[in-house]
């Protein structure tokens, strides 16, 4: 499959980038790792005439740390979320995600900011993000702003970002020590996009729930933030009947389509299983 | 679109050639250069028979442009075979473990598993397992696969011990 002719263009710089950007306005797309894009042009479904590979620029690479927060480059691949030992010691739900995401040659290339940036309900990593309330920093020639996960989604490939914006970044605010967390997912085959998923975290203290989030994958025209369920369960042991009545609210907001994947009444079951197993390992695991 | 200049290293030969920006790597390795091991297969990145080494990650060459591998330095299964036509001990107890059918997935899983094991020089069975994931050979002869990389892991590491 050939895809439509374009221009290519590799700056080394953010100034660079945005110059192209507003040089070429909406015939531009930048391209991180590629394996959501190059296939979409492959099947002329995405047809930029000029095409701006972002692999040069530093600035969007790296992982640090802030005493309350990490800071992920939105160019860092899931090869090296999987490797960082900063995320596996603090946050890491991130890699048990990454993890979950494709195989191993697209984790080489994919990106953390393609997989949040790119607006499909398939991507893994947005719901985890709304789990650990992440803000994602966007910034355009003239200005710059940050938004919350769980205000950035609005529609399936449609998302707060403006086509002359470019995401740097992902702030998470470290979890607490001995919190609790897990992203479950469901798949027909390994590296398959999701039936169902959910991420979960929450921190414990004197054997009740302080504070939770619950978001979901692949449900929805987009992630789908679960706070009712979040709710059933905050304030409780995260026994039984709480965990029951968070799944009764994560099914009651789950709206999937029925496609190869299974049907709306299957992909809503599985919605509920997702959030008991998580909630039940992430309990394992507070402490 | 006019042609871009490409310069890359390619089974460690300096390479230059001219490339239209919307050529696929994958179609600069077979037809533009005649390296014809990594084989188009389901050409929509999930079959892994075009996998090749590029700057020391596994990636599919069917969804890279040419022009982003620039200056890169990529290895393909004929690459691997030492300076005086050896085989690489991958190859070779791919032969002897019979880790091929039809062999067109081959190319693909020896690259991927080129770099599995630099990675990780002793996977347990689970680990290769997941480490060629993205490798599909619809021979479904994945046991003996999984059987060559395990005994390839070990010849190297005797090696690598014998040299110490």
């Amino acid at each position: 499959m050939i895809p439509a002719a374009f221009a290519y263009h590799r700056p080394g710089s953010l100034n660079e980038t945005f110059g192209l950007l507003a040089q070429h306005g909406e015939d531009a797309r930048v391209v991180a790792g590629g394996h959501s894009l190059i296939p979409m042009m492959k099947l002329r479904l995405a047809r930029p005439e000029h095409l701006v590979d972002l692999q040069d620029v530093e600035d969007l690479r790296g992982i640090r740390s802030e005493p309350d927060a990490v800071i992920i480059g939105s160019m860092t691949t899931q090869h090296e979320l999987i490797g960082s030992e900063l995320l596996t010691a603090r946050c890491p739900i991130i890699r048990e995600a990454a993890l979950q995401i494709a195989d191993p040659q697209i984790r080489y290339c994919g990106t953390l900011g393609g997989n949040i940036a790119n607006g499909d309900p398939g991507n893994d990593m947005p719901a985890v993000m709304m789990a650990l309330d992440a803000r994602y920093r966007l910034e355009r020639r003239d200005g710059e702003r940050e938004v919350a996960a769980r205000e950035f989604y609005r529609g399936v490939y449609s998302t707060a970002l403006q086509s002359d914006e470019i995401l740097i970044s992902i702030r998470i605010p470290t979890p607490a020590e001995g919190h609790g967390y897990a992203y479950e997912k469901q798949k027909r085959k390994v590296g398959d996009y999701a039936t169902a998923a959910a991420a979960v975290m929450f921190e414990m203290s004197g054997g009740a729930c302080v504070s939770v989030a619950i978001a979901l994958t692949n449900v929805g025209e987009t992630p789908l933030f679960a706070k009712d369920a979040g709710n059933a369960v905050l304030g409780t042991a995260i026994d039984d009947a709480a965990i029951s009545e968070a799944v009764r609210c994560a099914r009651g907001i789950a709206k999937p389509s029925a496609d190869g994947h299974g049907s709306v009444e299957f992909r809503t079951h599985i919605t509920g299983v997702m959030v008991r197993r998580a909630l039940m390992r992430a309990k394992e695991r507070a402490g | 679109m006019a042609k871009m200049h490409l310069q890359l290293r390619v089974n460690n030969k300096e390479v230059e050639t001219l490339v239209d920006p919307r050529m696929l790597l994958i179609h600069l390795l077979r037809e533009q250069l005649g390296i014809t091991g990594p084989h188009i297969g389901c050409d929509t990145s999930h079959c892994g028979a075009c996998t090749i080494d590029m700057n020391g990650k596994s990636v599919k060459s069917c969804t890279v442009f040419a022009v982003q591998a620039q200056a890169a330095d990529i290895i393909t299964v004929e690459g691997l075979v030492g300076g005086d036509g050896s085989l690489h001990p991958l190859q070779e107890a791919f032969r002897e473990h019979h880790g091929l059918q039809c062999g067109f997935c081959t190319p693909g899983m020896i690259t991927r598993a080129y770099r599995l094991l630099q990675e990780n020089p002793n996977p347990s069975e689970t680990e290769i397992r997941h480490g060629i994931a993205g490798n599909l050979c619809r021979c479904t002869g994945y046991l003996t696969i999984v059987r060559a990389i395990r005994a390839a892991a070990e010849r190297m590491n005797d090696a690598r011990e014998a040299a110490e």
